[in-house]
């Protein structure tokens, strides 16, 4: 299922399954997917249900919806077919996907609802959820994800989280997380409810939390329409501020490179790596956040994040034997400093926010990546500020020593800003430097002293930075043997040990969603009793009932 | 007028479930009850509900007592529990439980597909009702405002043998289910009914036999279906209301029937030999055959839409659980498991209506769409034969099944009545032919003045061969309260 290469990039002249309806500050956003759209042969997308495709759709829309269209208060999501609001992921083309897909799917549809359910923190957008019709499993997971749930009462809508009785899988997209962590459902509820397959309607679902609002049918789209306008009237974004176009990315995909205009991704099938590299900006920062706006998607610290979350997710999906990305940078550290210091100045306007929040996305998606990831600090690089965080995301990170033979580039340092300590957090809420020294407070204090100046490798390597020094001597076969070895490991292994190391602290929604929820999945995702030939996945649709294993494990 | 606080359910719901000595069924009914009533009382016309009709009330099950004939006014009618007799050592007869021992209580694996289909199945049986409420103001006799009347309150029956069941056997949830069918309404727009057709409203007396004709032909074979249910509580009710459902296609058939005989009596009488003649036909305050076609191809389509997507899992899903059999599950010779078996069903391929194999299992609402369609054209044969008697050429003809479809396949396909994909020109000039125009409907209504006199009939319709219960024609089935 993965031969043909899935693309993140899409724009709204090429939208199969949504629509958006723009009035003011209110949003309606219409799922109505296209049957035949699939992004893959071999099933139907009935019912409002969905896969990939529609949901790169969807997490379009919620970007550009930031970015283009700052005057949007409130995001109304509803569905345009009737009486089916969402049936969830489409089960047979869960069914016949590869594990990996599945896994993959689950991963980006779950980032895809963190960042809308954000939008309201974040900056001031609140998706409500107007749910008319059924509204099951993957469906009611997506409502889950908004800031506000209305059900209409029309004795037949309902919620219904209908995958342990009807698939044996999990609400997997945060449905089993958000039940009790977000809506607050006392548990033991919560466990009838995610045992039934019919769902809940009507008044008990406002009882029991499901929703915060029930709504006699007649006057449902009036209260939907009235809710909208309370919340936009409530909200921080500005009322006048025009939005900047998301321009294509100038991106050429080859057959061993995908070439951006500030990311370089070099593919080495036989090595199974694939070699990032960031370049920094060409320019000076603009003057002002008005000279910002007028660059728009030109802008430097836009322009790398989307190029940066771009490549993230192509190889993702599309190149999923390169087990190890190694991130470089290139460029001068103090233009990468001053790029991200106009915005950190501004934060409080609206875009300078976007950007950032951009970032810190884009930063977190880095993180949940299921690949081995090591990060080279070379003469001539520039991981400073922004790029700086990325070898606090890495799981390891080798840096040049001194002066190399026949290398005439500025020293490699690194340089700390004010946003390396809170301004773009991991999942579990703390920056990746204070997790990097979780329960050592002095060594971040450390850190944070030196904000600003620029650190060669033994500064770097005192305060803890990254992982080794390696001089000329040394360097290229330590590297090389690094890489070897890590190649020579199960990427099963690795990736189960990376993805634990990598988030120490305290547990947060989001991280029981990436850890617990999707590791469990992810297991039931490969247990016979959900996909084996008689499991319930492969079996749903022919009648049969899956034949399960009733080994509890 | 019923005591509905003082019910003595032994006497007043006359029942073979024991109701009287158990307890917590009593408890729910009595707490239902006073919303029945209530639904009733609002439905329909007062002057209506104060009037002496001709019912047949089914009292208990064997022969003798399922048909006592008496005047009765409807708030008072006696719905009844009833289910038939206990077959000995029922088996389940299909499915992967086939051959064990037929359920006597709910199977905790299947409680809520059982618990879907009966609330499914219960829906419908008030929603017919509240379409049909308001046509007694245009009856075209005593005889067959009585035979309205007797659908509509052996309909309520059926909403009581289902709420029956919801409160036997699925604790609180079946209560609030039940609870819900009252509170949904056809049309509604605050809670509508769960299926589309039964939204619509019944405007005309055409369309009330068409739809006792076609669409409770669906409820029949649905019933017929959960007859074969494994789960016996439900099979013995469904057994039951089968011999009521008898009568309502029985009203469709001679209604449509009558008419057609009518129009053939008067066009032979003014020696019309045109059948499409319409505008000679309808100035003699006739239904002309052309019109009946139109009728019997929009209510034939939409009841087929009452049968599903063409590939189903809730229908498989209800086959293999032993929940939902087969039409005539067990005078069937395979081995009622179907694995590995395929059915043929039409599909759309490369722009063209073909057929295809497809899973049985997975095809059982087809199978039983088929038999449905084989069931719905005995009538159509026996009206042929009555405008053959006649002398006219003209034959009724139902409708290629993916004509003006709006679920499966077909739904909002260009395709004409033979299964011939058309273009939009086509379907647009051909439409005319093919379904009641607004003109259309506007005549048949013009035709629905009540006729409230004893053996007298409106002048579309013929008078019945029979009486209900050997009557003579002259006869008053319906003793009108005028207030
Ligand atoms: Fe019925
Ligand atoms: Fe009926």
């Amino acid at each position: 299922m993965t031969e043909k290469m899935i693309d993140f990039q899409t724009d709204p002249s090429r939208y199969r399954h949504w629509r958006v309806e723009y009035d003011g500050p209110v949003a309606t956003l219409y799922m109505d997917v296209d049957e035949d759209g699939g992004l893959f042969e071999g099933y139907q997308l009935k019912l409002n249900s969905y896969d990939l495709g529609v949901d790169i759709e969807l997490s379009d829309i919620i970007q550009r919806m930031r970015f283009e269209h700052p005057e949007v208060k409130v995001v109304v999501m509803r569905s345009g077919k009737d009486n089916v609001f969402c049936a969830g992921a489409n089960i047979r083309m869960l069914g016949g996907a590869a594990h990996s897909h599945k896994v993959n799917f689950c991963k980006f549809t779950n980032e895809t609802r963190n960042t809308y359910e954000a939008a309201e923190a974040d900056s001031g957008q609140k998706y409500i959820a107007a749910i008319k019709g059924s509204c099951a499993g993957g469906g009611y997971e997506l409502a889950l994800a908004c800031n506000y749930i209305m059900l209409t009462d029309d004795s037949t809508s309902s919620v219904a989280l209908p995958e342990v009785p009807l698939l044996a899988v999990l609400p997997g997209t945060g449905g089993l997380t958000r039940v009790t962590d977000k809506r607050q459902m006392r548990r033991d509820r919560a466990d009838v409810f995610c045992a039934m397959e019919e769902g809940i309607r009507g008044k008990r679902a406002k009882e029991w939390k499901l929703v915060d609002e029930v709504v006699p049918n007649s006057r449902f789209d009036e209260t939907v329409a009235e809710r909208a306008r309370e919340f936009a009237a409530a909200s921080p974004r500005p009322d006048d501020a025009t939005g900047i176009a998301l321009t294509p990315l100038k991106r050429e995909i080859g057959a061993d490179a995908v070439t951006y205009s500030t990311v370089e991704v070099e593919l080495d099938r036989k090595g199974r790596k694939a070699t990032i590299t960031v370049k920094g900006p060409e320019g000076d920062a603009p003057g002002d956040m008005e000279a910002f706006v007028a660059q728009g998607a030109e802008a430097w610290m836009l322009r790398a994040a989307r190029e940066l979350d771009d490549a993230i997710l192509h190889l993702r999906l599309n190149e999923m034997e390169l087990g190890l990305w190694v991130i470089r940078t290139e460029g001068d550290p103090a233009q990468v400093v001053a790029h991200e210091a106009l915005l950190l100045a501004n934060r409080d306007h609206w875009l300078a926010n976007e950007v950032l929040q951009l970032w810190k996305r884009m930063l977190k998606r880095v993180d949940v990546t299921s690949r081995s990831l090591v990060a080279l600090v070379e003469h001539g690089s520039c991981f400073a500020g922004a790029l700086a965080e990325l070898l606090f995301a890495v799981d390891r990170s080798y840096m040049m020593e001194d002066e190399f033979e026949g290398d005439n580039r500025p020293m490699a340092t690194v340089t700390l800003s004010e946003s390396n300590f809170g301004q773009y957090p991991m999942g579990n809420g703390l920056s990746r430097i204070a997790t990097r020294f979780i329960g050592d407070e002095a060594s971040v204090e450390a850190a944070r002293a030196t904000i600003g100046e620029v650190l060669e490798a033994e500064a770097a390597d005192e305060l803890g930075l990254v992982t080794y020094i390696l001089d000329d001597i040394d360097w290229e076969d330590e590297i090389r043997i690094f890489m070897e070895e890590r190649a020579s490991f199960s990427p099963d292994a690795l990736t189960g040990m990376e993805a634990n190391l990598r988030f120490a602290g305290p547990e947060t929604m989001e991280t029981r969603i990436f850890g617990r929820l999707t590791a469990w999945q992810n297991w039931i995702f490969n247990r016979p009793n959900a996909v084996g030939p008689d499991g319930a996945l492969q079996r749903y649709g022919s009648g049969v009932r899956g034949d399960y294993n009733l080994e509890r494990v | 007028m019923l005591d509905v606080i003082n019910v003595s359910y032994d006497t007043q719901i006359p029942n073979n479930v024991g109701l009287s000595s158990d307890k917590k069924v009593l408890k729910a009914l009595e707490k239902w009850h006073p919303g029945y009533i209530d639904w009733w009382n609002k439905l329909i016309p007062q002057n209506f509900q104060e009037s002496l009709v001709y019912l047949r009330t089914a009292v208990s099950v064997d022969p003798k007592g399922w048909a006592k004939f008496d005047y009765v006014k409807m708030p008072e009618y006696r719905w009844g529990v009833l289910l038939a007799p206990q077959v000995e050592d029922r088996r389940i007869p299909c499915g992967e439980h086939a051959g064990e021992p037929a359920w006597q209580e709910v199977p905790g694996e299947y409680r809520n597909m059982l618990k879907r289909l009966i609330v499914i199945q219960g829906d419908t049986e008030p929603a017919s009702v509240e379409q049909q409420r308001l046509l007694a103001l245009m009856a075209p006799s005593l005889y067959d405002m009585r035979n309205l009347f007797q659908v509509n309150v052996e309909e309520g029956r059926h909403l009581w043998a289902m709420v029956y069941l919801l409160h036997k056997y699925f604790g609180r949830d079946g209560r609030e289910e039940a609870d819900d069918l009252l509170r949904r309404q056809s049309g509604s727009e605050e809670a509508p009914r769960m299926l589309g057709a039964f939204n619509e409203e019944t405007p005309d007396w055409l369309s009330f036999f068409m739809f006792t004709y076609f669409t409770d032909r669906d409820g029949k074979m649905q019933l017929e279906s959960l007859a074969q249910s494994g789960f016996d509580p439900l099979s013995r009710t469904c057994r039951f209301m089968l011999t009521e459902e008898a009568h309502h296609m029985f009203v469709g058939e001679t209604g449509v029937g009558r008419t057609i005989q009518r129009t053939c009596e008067v066009m032979k009488e003014n020696g019309i030999e045109d059948p499409c003649d319409t505008d000679r036909i309808r100035a003699l305050g006739v239904i002309d055959l052309p019109l009946i076609q139109k009728k019997l191809n929009l209510h034939y389509t939409l009841s087929l839409d009452l049968f599903g997507q063409e590939v189903s899992t809730n229908a498989a899903n209800a086959f293999n659980a032993g929940i939902k059999g087969r039409y005539q599950e067990i005078r069937l010779t395979d081995d009622h498991k179907l694995t590995g078996d395929t059915y043929t069903v039409w599909d759309i391929v490369d722009g063209k209506v073909v057929q295809k194999e497809v899973p049985a299992l997975t095809a059982i609402n087809m199978r039983l769409r088929d038999d449905y369609t084989r069931d719905a054209a005995g009538g159509v044969g026996r009206w042929n034969k009555i405008i053959e008697k006649a002398g006219i050429d003209f034959e009724l003809k139902l409708p290629h099944e993916a004509f003006h479809r709006k679920i499966g396949v077909f739904a909002d396909k260009l395709i004409d009545p033979e299964g011939r994909f058309i273009t939009g020109a086509e379907y647009d000039e051909g439409m005319k032919e093919w379904l009641p125009s607004h003109a259309d409907g506007d005549y048949i209504q013009s035709l629905m003045k009540p006729v409230y006199e004893p053996g007298k009939y409106a002048s579309w319709i013929a008078p019945p061969k029979v009486g209900i219960d050997n009557k003579p024609g002259d006869f008053e089935y319906v003793k009108l309260h005028m207030a």
